[in-house]
This record gives structure tokens, sequence and C-alpha cells, in this order.
């Protein structure tokens, strides 16, 4: 066992020394295929590929992705490709779960062989970056990338080219952190690659600079898109739509992507002096020369808190959408909701620290950021209560957006309970960096941000694509999920009051055992929910005719609802006038008719594969550099900036739709169904 | 309402859509500013870093033992000028004339490549020196911090001639009156950067 872990860490030094001035790194000993375990994923990942790539040419399918998918500046089928993105790489993450698990139940019963540490340790490195940044990130970028402009009366984004853009750069990260599986490593270092240890003295290897390029590419395309979205919020809400009158999603976007603009700049930042102490030498985070490995942690946190926030944020504006729907009764509370996402987000910039209180920054500052930290749970009980009054005499209805509510509403509140403990310094020290930890964190994310994805999936599916998802496959996600979390990580909060450390991948006391098993048992019921949401999804487009739904199918009753199911392209023929808050529930109150006549032109953007193109050149940038092929990423890097350039050579950037065309679509198609 | 049977007619007095295409004013230049906002956190973090790791010469030189004060002066100079030639080049295109706001670009573009210029020399001067950022977490902050605001300048000089040529072949458009108006934020914001760059690095490294 110790000689594969010294094998395949020595491999890795032997590779890293070698620099060809064209190949770089690039050699023939860098496929990781003396693991059986990666050859066989490599082999599977290459058949699907392919039959993919048949089955897309064999129904001519590519010209059609190009021009109607791959370079559409629609807001609606940019989120719904963001939305694949995302559900994709929650089957790469959730299979690094998988292993994670079964190598711990193995590992702590005595069994040693699963798994090589350094493989063990890329393992849950891999798990984390997905999971937060291509699955949780793209997700929610979907939603509010589809849902937002519809709420708000809008025809799509300010910024449609940068939207297609951002989506490209956030591929791009994704393609180099897929390659990293087979091409090289990925880093070992957990999932912020904290120095000294990920700085070249100790992570020699190429897995950290997958890290870099892949965040840093992906991430500049996440503070595009959150510029985007926020001069979209304040500059095209529909006419009447006043601050107070938004609904409630579009104020947690808002609040999101405020949080976003702020926060990813300090990680682009801290990434780049990271990237350049390992490729210039330089001692930002070094242990000599006067670095100073600490100041990473700090600004690395700075970002990652507000992070936290970025992703349960927009989700509790999903929660916000579903309650009131449900229950058919209007939002207790609005404008605290309001008050509470404003607080939270200037709430989250106050408590980095608590991440290291052991760091040892003194009693004062401690407790500080503890105090700041408990607060922020103020904010966040007020919500929960304004759920629960809305329901509250309310008419609920238990279809699988609520029932994935109330499953959020449970786990979230214990989750936040753990979170609380946390951030009382002295439990901390006793608890950080274990397995306690590792339970709340999954907690809250998998109660709030997981659990909250699939309401908003469930919910406003029917209003993408005009049918409702299968209810049958979407219960046994719903137990699958909810059961299985908590098989999978109660143990594992009793493991960390045990003692048991988090990354841990050999154990000499074999008492710990039997919870590992358990939890191991929990990952597979998980393996089930997440299954049966493929499944759900593949029947429902199966059965579509049968599951077909009305524009309005859950009696909604903001914008997105008004329009029909689904969107055509200009959302809107005529841009709707709001006078209340939930301005569609008001329209239907007062007998609005959809209009049939009186179309105009509409003005929309024109598609472009500029997005698309100066991504790929900044991916093989970005793989250059990871391998050290410097004529490389200098071609990759003037190719992006000269694309770049010349498509700002392009003015002819937007079109009229024709009046027969929007007549056309209009009148040929079941308009909105008005209140009777 | 131009068609008197629209649909859309008020309903018990409310207007429930708007009868013309809904156009909305440009949200470039607020996009912009948030960029510059976002920007200005890179240098945040960059001032942030220099402050913790700034005195950390680890037996390397130190700043009074590098810095010549009178040619970074010249330097600021330079960019300063620069903003201010800018500046007539937004008047003189708010009063449409595109000759004379092409020329004071040019000019604007020539103060930033004098700087640059100044930059390069510098930076030449300190390798000979042997203060490259590889020797301590001061050099490094150090070449950090003025070397990404000095890629910045480059970038807008960059952005410069591309606007010029822009101008040139499509003259004073919406658009390009747009474009002009954005890089004239980018400058200033340039000019702003640098100032701290020059009071925080170059004035407290060479009086403290």
């Amino acid at each position: 066992m110790a000689d594969v872990t010294n094998a395949v860490a020595g491999h890795s030094a032997e590779i890293t020394n070698q620099v060809h001035w064209f190949w770089g790194k690039l050699s023939w000993d860098i496929f990781p295929f003396y693991d059986p375990l990666i050859l066989g994923t490599f082999i599977v990942t290459i058949l699907l590929g392919v039959s993919v790539v048949g089955f897309v040419t064999y129904k001519r399918l590519w010209g059609y992705l190009w021009t109607e998918w791959f370079t559409s500046v629609d807001h609606k089928k940019i989120g719904i490709m963001y939305m694949i993105l995302a559900t994709v790489m929650l089957i790469r993450g959730f299979s690094d779960a998988i292993l994670m698990r079964i190598h711990q139940a193995l590992a702590s019963a005595g069994i040693l062989e699963f798994l090589p540490a350094y493989h063990y340790d890329q393992v849950f490195t891999a798990h984390g970056v997905i999971m937060i940044f291509f699955v949780a990130m793209p997700f929610i970028t979907g939603f509010m990338n589809y849902i937002m402009p519809l709420q708000i009366g809008a025809r799509d984004v300010a910024f449609p080219f940068l939207n297609n853009f951002s989506f490209w750069l956030t591929f791009s990260g994704v393609v180099l952190i897929m390659l990293s599986l087979f091409v090289g490593e990925f880093a070992a270092t957990g999932w912020l690659a904290f120095p000294p240890l990920s700085g070249l003295e100790f992570s020699p290897g190429v897995g950290v600079d997958y890290y870099l390029w892949s965040l840093n590419i992906a991430g500049i395309g996440t503070t595009l898109s959150g510029i985007n979205l926020i001069v979209t919020i304040v500059k095209m809400r529909a006419p009447g739509m006043t601050w107070m009158k938004m609904p409630i999603f579009t104020w947690s976007t808002l609040v999101t992507n405020v949080l976003i603009v702020a926060s990813f700049p300090v990680l682009t930042a801290t990434l780049a002096l990271l990237t350049a102490d390992r490729y210039l030498g330089t001692h930002f985070f070094t242990n000599d020369s006067g670095g100073n490995a600490m100041m990473y942690i700090n600004l690395i946190w700075i970002w990652g808190h507000p992070e936290v926030y970025i992703l349960i944020l927009p989700v509790f504006g999903i929660f916000s959408e579903i309650v009131p729907t449900f229950t058919r009764k209007r939002l207790f509370g609005y404008t605290s909701m309001v008050y509470a996402l404003c607080v939270i987000t200037i709430l989250s910039y106050l408590v980095w620290l608590h991440h290291f209180f052991t760091m040892g920054a003194g009693a004062d500052v401690n407790s500080f950021f503890g105090i700041t930290t408990m607060i922020i749970s103020i904010p966040t009980g007020a919500k929960l209560f304004n759920w629960l009054f809305t329901m509250y005499k309310g008419r609920i209805h238990f279809e699988l957006p609520m029932m994935w509510v109330i499953a959020f509403m449970i786990t979230f509140t214990i989750g936040g309970m753990t979170g609380v403990l946390l951030a009382v310094p002295p439990a901390d020290y006793v608890l950080h960096n274990s397995l306690f930890l590792v339970a709340h964190f999954h907690n809250v994310i998998i109660g709030g941000v997981i659990f909250g994805i699939f309401a908003g999936i469930n919910y406003w599916w029917p209003k993408a694509f005009g049918f409702y998802l299968d209810t049958f496959w979407g219960k046994v996600s719903f137990y699958g999920w909810v059961g299985g979390f908590w098989v999978a990580f109660m143990p594992l909060y009793i493991l960390g009051l045990m003692g048991v450390t988090r990354r841990l991948s050999q154990f000499e006391d074999t008492s710990y055992a039997p919870l590992f098993a358990i939890a191991a048992v929990g990952v597979f019921m998980i393996a089930l929910g997440v299954v049966a949401f493929v499944v759900q999804i593949a029947v429902s487009i199966k059965n579509r005719e049968a599951l077909a739904c009305g524009n309005d199918p859950w009696e909604g009753r903001t914008l997105e609802w008004s329009t029909t199911s689904p969107p055509p392209y200009y959302n809107f023929a005529l841009t709707p006038r709001v006078y209340a808050l939930d301005a569609w529930q008001h329209m239907k109150e007062n007998g609005a008719k959809a209009p049939t006549s009186g179309f105009v032109p509409i003005h929309m953007p024109k598609p472009t594969a500029s997005g698309l193109v100066i991504s790929g050149f900044m991916t093989v940038m970005g793989f250059a550099m990871i391998w050290h092929i410097w004529w490389l990423a200098a071609l990759g890097f003037i190719a992006s900036v000269a694309w770049g350039i010349a498509h700002t050579f392009n003015y002819d950037r937007d079109y009229h739709v024709p009046l027969d065309e929007v007549t056309a679509i209009e009148t040929g198609r079941p308009v909105a169904v008005l209140a009777e | 309402m131009a068609n008197p049977t629209h649909p859309a007619e008020p309903v018990d007095g409310f207007d429930f859509y708007v009868a013309e295409d809904e156009h909305h004013e440009p949200g470039t230049m607020l996009g912009f500013w948030m960029y510059l906002m976002s920007d200005s956190l890179i240098f945040g973090i960059l001032f942030a870093v220099y402050a913790v790791l700034g005195a950390n010469y680890a037996a390397g030189p130190a700043p009074s033992d590098l810095f010549e004060i009178e040619k970074i002066l010249l330097a600021t100079a330079f960019l300063l000028l620069s903003s201010i030639t800018y500046g007539f080049a937004v008047i003189t295109m708010q009063e449409g004339k595109q000759k004379a706001m092409m020329l004071w670009l040019i000019v604007t573009g020539v103060f930033g490549l004098g700087f640059l210029a100044m930059e390069v020399m510098e930076f030449m001067h300190l390798a000979h020196l042997g203060a490259v950022p590889g020797v301590s977490a001061f050099l490094s902050s150090f070449w950090f911090l003025v070397g990404t605001h000095g890629l910045h300048v480059a970038s807008g000089v960059v952005w410069l001639v591309v606007l010029l040529i822009q101008v040139q072949k499509h003259g004073l458009t919406p658009a390009n009156k747009r474009r002009i108006l954005c890089l004239s934020l980018f400058w200033h914001f340039l000019d702003l950067i640098w100032i701290g760059v020059f009071s925080f690095v170059y004035l407290t490294g060479v009086l403290l």
C-alpha cells in the first residue's frame, strides 16, 4: 500500500521536472492509467463521448445545436445550458462522493486497498471544487438567467453576448477540470488549496495548476455574469415595477449578484497571487523569504464566506416563490424578507474568520467573528418564520416543489443549528476540521441549496417546456435524496464528536467502522435519488404529451406565468405594465386579457459565436499554462484578445423581429390562460 | 392607443400592456462602473497584500535602496496629464469635433506610452540591481501591484488605438461615444489607482 503511494507520488514528481520547449511537461507518462479505476472511468467516458457525438452526427443535429444553442444569446437557452452542465457535473461530483464513502467504510474496517492515499486526496479535492463551482454555481446561475428576466418583464438580459460568453467561460473551467482526470492529475490539497501545501514546494505536479486555471477562467465568467444580471435588474424592469414590487426571487438574484461582483474579484486576485508563487517564484504565501500563508487563508475566505451566501440566497428566493404559490396566499412578510436578504448580504462579509478560529487570531478577534456569525442566524430565522406563517392557514398543495420546501425547512434548520454551535469559538477548537464540520456544511448545502434546486426544477420545468415532470419518479428522487441525506450525514456528526478529522484515508481504530458503514448506505440511497432524477426527466420527456400543461399550471403569482409555456424567444409580445407586487396575480384578479393584436416589431439581439471562440482560445491557453507549453499559451492568449477586439468591430448586433412573425407566433399558439 | 380594437386596453383603470416596443436606455455605463468597482477590489487586495508583506525584505533591498523618486514623479506627471488630455477629448467629443477629439486621444495615448516607458525602464533598472520578485515578499508584492497597474495602462493604450480606428471608420456614433466614455472612466480610474500607488508605495517608501 505504502509502496503504491510512494510510487504514485514519485511518479508525479518525476514528470514535473522535464520541460520540453515544444511539448512542455507533456509526455507519455502523464496518463494515470496505472490506476485501474481511472482507466475504467476513462474507457467508459470515451465510449459515452463517442456515442453522444455519434448520435448527434447521426441525427444531423450539429447545425441545430450551433445556431440554436451554442451561439444563442437567448437568456432562456443559456439558462438551460447552465442547468444541463450542472446536472452532468453533479453526476461526476457525486461519483467522487461514492468513492469516498466506500473508501472510508472499507478503510475504517481495516481494508486499505481501495484507493491509494494520493488518489483519495485528489478525489476529495475534486469533489469539493466540482460541487461548489461546477454544480451549485451553474445551477443557481441557470435559474437566475432563466427566471429573473421573465419575472421583471424583460426580453433578455442587459448584455446578451456577455451572458453567452460567461457560460462558455464556465464551460472552459469544466473542460480543464475534466481533463485533469485523465491527463495528469488534479490537486490533492482540499478544495481551497491552502498554501504552503499548494505551493510549488509541496505540490510540484500539475494538479494545483489545473485547479488554478480552471477556477480563474470560470471565475471571470461568474463576475461578468454578476455584472450583467445586476444591470438587467436595475435598468430593465417592466414599467411600474418599483423596488418593493419586485418578485422576491428577483430580489434574491439582485443581492446574490451584488455578492458575486463584490467577492469574485477577491478570488481572482488571490488565485492569481498563488499562480504567481507557482510560476514566477514570488513569495506571497511561501514559508521562506517573508511570505505569509495565513494571508491566503484570510483572502480566500473573504471570498469563500460570501460564496456560501451566493449559493443559498437564490434558493431562499426559490422557496419564497414556491410557498405562496402552493399555499394560495401571498408571501407573509415580503418587506421583512427583502430586508433579511439585504442584511444577510452585508453580514456575510463580516464573518469570514470563523472558518479558522484555530489559526490564532486571539480571543478578541475570535469573539467578534463568533458573534457576527451568530447574528446571521437572526435574518435567516426570520425567513423561516415567514415561510411558516405563509403556510399557516393556507391551502397547502403537496406537489413536488412543496415537498422539497418542507424537507428543506426541517433539514436546513438542523444544519443551521449545528452551524451556530460551530460559531462558538471554544466549541470550534474541538470541532474544527472534524467530520462534524463536514456534516454541518453538507447539511446546509444539500438540505438548502440542493433541495432548493430540485424544488425549483420541479416548479419551473412546466414553464420552460410546457409539460409537468413525472410525479412518481420525482417522489422516488425526493425520498432517495432526503432519506439518504439523513442516513449518510448523521453518522458523520457522531464521528466528528468522536474526534475523526476530515479527509482521512487511513484509520488505526476499527471502532469507527459501523458508523462509516451506515454513511455508505446513505450515499447509495442518495445515488438512488440522483438516478431517479435523471429517470424522472427522461420519463417526462417521453410522456410529454400526457404531461402537457397550460401556461399557468400552478396558479402562479409572478410575471413569468403570464406568458406562454414555453415562452416565445422574445418572452413577451407586449411588455406588461406592473401595478402591484405579485403582478400576474393582480392581472388575473382584474381580468387582464392577453393581447391578440396590436403587436409591434420587437427589438432583439443577434446570436454570435464570439463567446464560444474566445473561451475556446482561453481553454487552450489554460491547458498550455498548466503544462508549461509557453508558445501555445502565448498563442492562445493573443488569439483570444485578437478575437475579442475583432468582435468589437461588429456593430450589427441587433435586429427587429418582423410584425408578421410576432403575430404568427402569438396567434398560432395557445395564448396565456387568464382568470375566468 | 393607436389601434382602437387593441385588446390590451385599460381594464378597470389598469392598462396592463405597453403598446409600443419598450426601449431601455443601454446599461453599458452602469455595467462598466460595476466592472470598475470589481477591478478596484482586485487592486484593494493587492494594496492589502503590500500592506501586510511590504516590510518583509528577507535580507534583500528595502524601498529606500531602490526607488528613484524623481523619475517616478515624472511618470506620475505623464499619467496625470494624460487624464487631463482625455478630459479635453471628451469635451471636444461632446462638441462633435471628431478631428480634435482624435487628436486629444492621440496625445493621451502618447502620455500613456511615456508612462509605460518610464515604468519599463524602472523595472529594468530593478532587475539590473537584482531586485526581482523572487527575492522577497516585499519585492513580490511591489512588482505585482505596480505591474498589474502597468498592465491595465497597457491594455488601455491598446483599447485607445482600437477606438481611434473605430471612430475613423464609423464616426461619432452613439455606440462609439459610449465606448469613448467607458475608456474615459477606465483611464481616470487608473489615474486614481496610481495616486494610491504613488503615495502608498513610493512616497511612504522613501519618506518612512
